[in-house]
């Protein structure tokens, strides 16, 4: 029996331990799952390792206000020394640290140096996720192939692009359509205003480089239409998104998908469960359910379902077909070709640069934008233009310097408490989101003798860069300085800090879709070759990794991946 | 702007750039002291009339009000190392030796301007010493008057009166407004 103390169960009629879909992970992408598949009528369990998380009643922090916390934000040495690892993730402080693992509970291995950065939570990261959702554009599918550094795509564009608009439409997108190339516009919700020096930085760059500077596409809901207004979501721009939003302003599985789900009456989300392997049946030839680590109590319960929908995170996918060991997949789920936990890749996201800029002290903007500019990629666009494969594509803004002491004439006293107290001057800055080569040697694998506090196998992992990404960093920082110059600054810094894979955030493979099962594990609807009632939507699945933020792919590919399980559901397929 | 941003903002000031932040950012060695266990109420009080000469009450609150004394005492207490907190408790002396050596008196006990005069040459010292500090390429510490005038910054700029009085705080702004006049003498966005 299930510990139902921790079963939010609203399924009337079926077994307690049978449904029509098992989805493992309630973050970005198995949020998605449980909300097309719930509509469409299907019983659906949500299985999270971690614990509830309630919209609004569960963000402690949202309404603090900066002198309600006792250190203002930054958190004290004893969390640091406890967390080296986790304490390095973006937006991580003492106002959204509930989100975020702890170092101490979840170890892995890093044969390389690599940090896996997670939050374990009904919604996951989707809590705290940067929230970029550009799309992809043709040519990020292509350039795998084209330029030899990867298997193809087996799909393109015109295949995901009416689900990009189907999950647009639902999230909220911000953005303004420009017509370009690399960046595809999509459904957007009224665009963040350019400040005046961004207005002035997009000018120089389409004059004197022929290059975009757009407004954030970013799952903000600055212009609520009807659905986001169902939802209850509209974006207040307090810019505090990482805490959680009472106004669910940003998107989260927690603001709208999951509940969304649960009002068909059709969901279940059981937090507390961390899945050990997925169960394969034999004789039928397909995965039968999930075997079920209950966190607090470390009972194994099995759940049961006609379908699977593996979207734990892209490494704890890998993780869990790994650990689904049966006499027909002695290596793990699907893994005939020995490729699974292979060609993980990640984003590069080491160098960035800023300046400061003469001038517009007449000028400043009200109040704050949880949005950045983009620069889409401008290299290796219709042919290997660069000395690197891949492309970059560059976040940037500008913005007034606060409690500055630059140019002031004081240090001490009434006038200087006058002066710091003004907006400064105005400064941009610049920094890389870079796409990597999936390579065999980037891979994940188990311990076979170490385990954690539930017994499962620990996760090893080996990821590295290479020349590859040196040579982007290069060009990346020459074309920065270069575009920030041209507009006029004077650039104060410049780094390539050389920081982990992982710390990106946008870890991705090991799971790969492919035209060919020969060197790939899921085809071109998300879908186990070897093992058909099994989809993979979450980052695992990735080919190759792109150059723009993945969450909003891996919503659209999930929900992609639900309508054709359905049909196949119809067809007697599944 | 974030919380986050805002803390690498002020550890960015006053020239002491590279050392100065990566201290004020890194991490240290727990500690349990209590904020009464560590500093004294006296070492209260010293903080809150440095920080109230950096920031002084004027037509509007100034340091001693937002209670930047107590908040210097309880945030070194929690997020600094041994080091830095050595550094900050040997200030308090060397700052107190200053002051008796330029006007035979305790700084405590100075007048506003004398107070202003002493700490307008410290901070000069301070810059300089940390410039040097960045020079020799060493991983030396700032000096301590910088320390002090961080956090006196970041108490001050996070307070209630700090942010709801000398800057302008909208915790709920509505829509965002790219490009607007500004005249100067408009405090910034808390």
């Amino acid at each position: 029996m299930p510990d139902t103390t921790h079963v939010n169960i609203n399924v009337k009629g079926k077994g307690q331990n049978t449904f029509d879909v098992i989805v493992i992970g309630s973050g970005i992408s198995g949020g998605w799952a449980a909300k097309e598949l719930c509509e469409k009528g299907l019983k659906t369990l949500v299985l999270e390792r971690g614990r509830n998380i309630e919209h609004i009643k569960d963000y402690p922090t949202m309404n603090l206000a900066p002198w309600e916390f006792k250190n203002r934000g930054r958190v004290t040495k004893k969390i640091l020394d406890e967390n080296p690892l986790i304490s390095k993730a973006a937006g991580y402080d003492e106002t959204t640290r509930h989100f975020f693992v702890k170092d101490k509970d979840h170890p892995y291995i890093q044969e390389k140096p690599f940090d896996w950065i997670r939050g374990y939570q009904v919604g996951g990261k989707s809590l705290i996720w940067g929230r970029a959702c550009a799309r992809w554009a043709e040519m990020d599918f292509e350039m795998p192939i084209r330029d030899g550094y990867g298997i193809d795509w087996p799909i393109r564009y015109k295949d995901v692009a009416p689900w990009y608009s189907h999950v647009e439409k639902f999230i909220g997108v911000c953005g303004v359509k420009e017509n370009i190339e690399t960046m595809p516009d999509g459904e957007f919700l009224e665009g963040y205003e350019l400040n005046c020096v961004e207005q002035h930085i997009k000018g120089v760059m389409w004059d004197k480089f022929k290059r975009y500077y757009a407004s954030g596409r970013w799952a903000q809901v600055t212009s609520p239409n009807e659905i986001q207004k169902k939802q209850g979501r509209h974006c207040e721009n307090r810019n505090l998104c990482m805490r959680g939003c009472p106004f669910g302003g940003y998107f989260s599985s927690v603001t709208s998908t999951l509940p969304w789900a649960m009002q068909t009456g059709n969901l279940a989300v059981r937090p507390f469960s961390v899945v050990h392997s997925i169960i394969y049946d034999q004789e039928k030839g397909k995965a039968s359910g999930v075997r079920v680590i209950d966190t607090n109590s470390k009972e194994t319960t099995e759940f049961f379902a006609d379908i699977i929908f593996v979207n734990a995170s892209a490494l704890n996918s890998n993780l869990i077909l790994l650990n689904s060991i049966s006499d027909r997949f002695p290596n793990g789920l699907g893994n005939d070709n020995g490729l699974l936990g292979k060609y993980v890749c990640h984003h590069n996201y080491r160098a960035g640069l800023g300046g400061t800029f003469e001038g517009f002290t007449d000028k400043y903007y009200k109040v704050g934008k949880p949005a950045e500019c983009i620069v889409p990629n401008f290299r290796n666009v219709h042919k290997q233009d660069s000395d690197f494969v891949g492309g970059y594509v560059i976040f940037s803004g500008a913005g007034r310097e606060r409690l500055s002491d630059r140019g002031l004439t004081s240090t001490i006293g009434a006038d200087f408490k006058k002066e710091i107290s003004e907006p400064g001057g105005w400064t941009a800055y610049m920094y890389m989101q870079g796409e990597t080569i999936p390579k065999k040697e980037n891979h994940v694998k188990l311990s076979r003798d170490k385990t954690d506090q539930w017994g499962m196998p620990l996760l090893i992992t080996s990821v590295g860069y290479d020349d590859n990404d040196d040579r982007m960093v290069k060009d990346f920082l020459e074309q920065g300085r270069a575009m920030l110059e041209a507009a006029g600054a004077t650039i104060t810094y410049e780094y390539d800090n050389h920081q982990a894979p992982g710390l990106d955030i946008h870890e991705m493979g090991g799971v790969r879709m492919g035209r060919d099962p020969k060197t790939s594990l899921l085809n071109e609807w998300n879908q186990m070759h070897q093992c058909k009632n099994v989809f993979v939507t979450d980052g695992a699945c990735m080919t190759s990794t792109g150059n723009q933020s993945p969450s909003i792919l891996y919503m659209t590919l999930t929900a992609r991946a639900v309508d054709y399980a359905i049909q196949e559901m119809k067809k007697r397929n599944l | 702007m974030n919380r986050r941003d805002l803390i690498k903002q002020i550890a960015l000031l006053t020239g002491a750039a590279v050392a100065g932040s990566e201290i004020f950012l890194s991490g240290c060695k727990s500690n349990d002291r209590t904020v009464s266990g560590f500093f004294t109420k006296t070492d209260i009080s010293f903080f809150d009339e440095v920080a109230e000469t950096i920031i002084p009450k004027t037509n509007t609150p100034g340091a001693k009000e937002a209670e930047v004394g107590i908040f210097i005492a309880s945030f070194s207490t929690d997020c600094y190392d041994e080091a830095e907190i050595e550094t900050l408790k040997k200030g308090i002396n060397e700052l107190n030796q200053a002051a008796e050596k330029k006007y035979s008196n305790n700084f405590i006990l100075l007048n506003a301007s004398q107070k202003q005069t002493l700490l307008t040459d410290i901070d000069r010292e301070a810059q300089k010493y940390n410039e040097e500090n960045e020079r020799s390429g060493k991983q030396k510490l700032p000096h301590y008057f910088t320390l002090m005038k961080q956090m006196t910054l970041l108490g001050f700029f996070t307070s209630k009166p700090g942010t709801t009085q000398v800057l302008r705080y909208v915790p709920v702004p509505g829509k965002y407004f790219g490009c607007i006049e500004y005249k100067k003498g408009e405090p910034s966005w808390a």
